[in-house]
């Protein structure tokens, strides 16, 4: 059972957060990892996309990479975003540790994406980590672009 | 979704989707009276076409007071989101049109609002769809009923003319077991009485002409969704599931996961139907949703009154409200509508049709017409009004038999609306 992570959170996550390595983004621009890609190089993140088998093309004015480990160490990553199947999390999450340790904040897995004892290693590590959910509709939700077509975005205020 | 406090329904229908508004600080959520919003480039408005940045292009599709409308239902609802539309049958049809194709039907309780047993049973048709009715009490029935083209389960949840309660829990068990997702009009209940999501339902659809605007003031409908359903389950949906050719193959539940279905409301549904809402009667509703539970407790209030005395009048033959402890409903009220079993009913009256007639002629407080969840009490003879294009068997069935009045109890004093309805009786029996 995944923890449900705060607003407070989620939102300090999208704020400190500025390049975000992308494991399993497609070049299919209809495919959801593509979507949800585009959409925060659109919000000027930058994207370092990872696929193996698009490796040295192009997307998001980067080269392809094909693994975690063949990210340049003059990247600062921020987040790795996963977009594969859960039994992958735990290789993609020992990668990253040994790979980013000392650069990584967030370990992010996509809706439908959740691994509990990978989940448990990143935390003991000491990076935050989200499941189950998706950047790109947790910055519209946060920042009152969902609000725009009518989604229950659970924020009551008399803030402007 | 948020670690802000839990807030109480009557702070939610005040608060939900109105937060001070970002251009001008303005508290009270401004009507938005413009057709078209300004791109800021090439680029933005890509995005918004593309349907990667949700925005505003064209009311239409999206516009500022409705969408606050949109949020505050989609929250008291317990849903992820809600599609408000121009009418409550414009809901229904814009809750079908995402799951159905020529050749599929939709099983549907025979207890429904008259103008929707005849929108299901026979304007449907034109489209290729079907339904089927059935009394949703025989349980067995209604799993039989579900066949391989059976798209979706449909019911109210205090069903109009008044009297009958659906058992929401055992019926979306059953939907759920089929494979399919229960749309619930939970118009008679408002969420206030009755929460369908919290009991299993995929969909709510809301004429909010009646009890959420709650001043007869302007016509509107939503369609809520709970987030709930995996439209990708089976083949059988392939309007969320597979790629929408509009949207250059774009799979919508794939990419918007338990957002799709909205979103589809909106850019499918609301984009090639048009059956949209205009900010002006967005604003009205926004204004009556703020009072909705304090109304929804004295029209219930005001409803039991009103019936205990018809009850013990012996100028009335029977007396069908859920409230009533003589009905067979009574207990299911208590149970699965604890708040109440909402403030429409109907009665019957010794003299039959004629004295119905009579009767609607003589009172002065209620209100003769075909509406109902309006502040002021309502009166209608359903036989020869709404329900009149129905067979006598459908009429019966439906809770408007030829001798039966249908009232909607709104907010007055009860004893003055005790009152007209005793002047009026001894009218109708002269």
């Amino acid at each position: 059972m995944t923890t449900t992570p705060t607003d407070t959170l989620l939102q300090k996550i999208l704020d400190e957060t500025k390049v975000i390595a992308a494991v399993g983004v497609s070049t299919n621009p209809v495919r959801p990892s593509y979507f949800v890609m585009r959409y925060l190089k659109m919000r000027n993140y930058r994207v370092i996309p990872i696929n193996p088998v698009a490796a040295g093309q192009t997307l998001f004015g980067e080269t392809i990479l094909a693994s975690i480990a063949d990210i340049p160490k003059d990247i600062h990553i921020d987040m790795l975003d996963i977009f594969r199947r859960p039994e992958f999390v735990p290789r993609l999450v020992d990668e990253a540790i040994e790979h980013l340790e000392d650069r990584l904040k967030t370990i992010w897995m996509q809706v439908g994406v959740e691994h509990a004892q990978a989940a448990q290693q990143a935390t003991d590590a000491g990076l935050q980590v989200i499941q189950n959910r998706c950047p790109k509709i947790e910055y519209q939700r946060l920042n009152g672009e969902l609000r725009r077509a009518g989604f229950n975005t659970g924020i009551i205020s008399s803030k402007l | 979704m948020t670690d802000t406090p839990t807030y109480g329904f009557d702070t939610l229908q005040v608060h939900a989707g109105a937060r001070p508004d970002p251009a001008t600080g303005a508290r009270q959520v401004p009507i938005y009276q413009t057709t078209a919003y300004v791109f800021r480039d090439a680029d933005h408005a890509a995005a918004l076409f593309n349907l990667l940045e949700v925005g505003y292009i064209y009311s239409r599709l999206t516009n500022p007071t409705v969408s606050a409308l949109q949020e505050r239902i989609a929250t008291l609802e317990g849903g992820v989101g809600a599609v408000c539309c121009s009418s409550g049958h414009a809901a229904q049809i814009m809750a079908l049109f995402p799951l159905m194709q020529p050749g599929c039907n939709v099983v549907a309780s025979t207890r429904l609002y008259g103008g929707s047993v005849t929108q299901l049973g026979e304007t449907i048709k034109r489209f290729g769809w079907s339904v089927k009715f059935v009394d949703f009490d025989d349980t067995d029935a209604l799993a039989a009923a579900i066949d391989d083209d059976t798209r979706a389960v449909f019911c109210e949840s205090i069903s109009n003319p008044g009297g009958y309660v659906t058992d929401i829990p055992v019926v979306a068990k059953i939907a759920d077991a089929a494979g399919l997702p229960l749309i619930v009009d939970n118009t008679s209940a408002t969420p206030y009485l009755c929460q369908p999501i919290e009991m299993g339902a995929t969909l709510v659809v809301h004429s909010t002409t009646k009890y959420l605007t709650g001043n007869g003031t302007v016509m509107g409908g939503c369609v809520v969704d709970s987030g709930n359903f995996n439209w990708s389950q089976s083949d059988k949906f392939p309007s969320l599931s597979q790629p929408e050719p509009a949207y250059h193959g774009l799979k919508f539940h794939e990419t918007f996961g338990n957002l799709a279905f909205t979103l589809h409301g909106i850019a499918v549904g609301l984009r090639d139907l048009g059956m949209t809402l205009n900010p002006q009667a967005a604003h009205y509703t926004l204004m009556g949703i703020e009072t909705l539970s304090l109304r929804m407790e004295r029209h219930v209030h005001n409803a039991k009154i009103v019936a205990n005395w018809l009850e013990n009048d012996p100028r009335i033959a029977s007396v069908t409200y859920a409230g009533l402890e003589s009905s067979p409903y009574y207990a299911r009220h208590q149970e699965v509508y604890p708040k109440g079993a909402g403030a429409l009913f109907t009665f019957a009256v010794k003299g039959g049709y004629e004295a119905c007639v009579k009767l609607v002629g003589a009172v002065n407080l209620f209100s003769h017409v075909a509406n109902l969840g309006d502040t002021r009490s309502l009166i209608i003879h359903s036989a020869s009004t709404t329900h009149r294009q129905l067979t006598e068997a459908q009429q019966v069935a439906a809770g408007a038999a030829p001798d039966m009045l249908r009232v909607s109890i709104g907010i007055e004093t009860a004893d003055d609306l005790i009152a007209d309805l005793d002047q009026a009786l001894d009218a109708a029996m002269k």
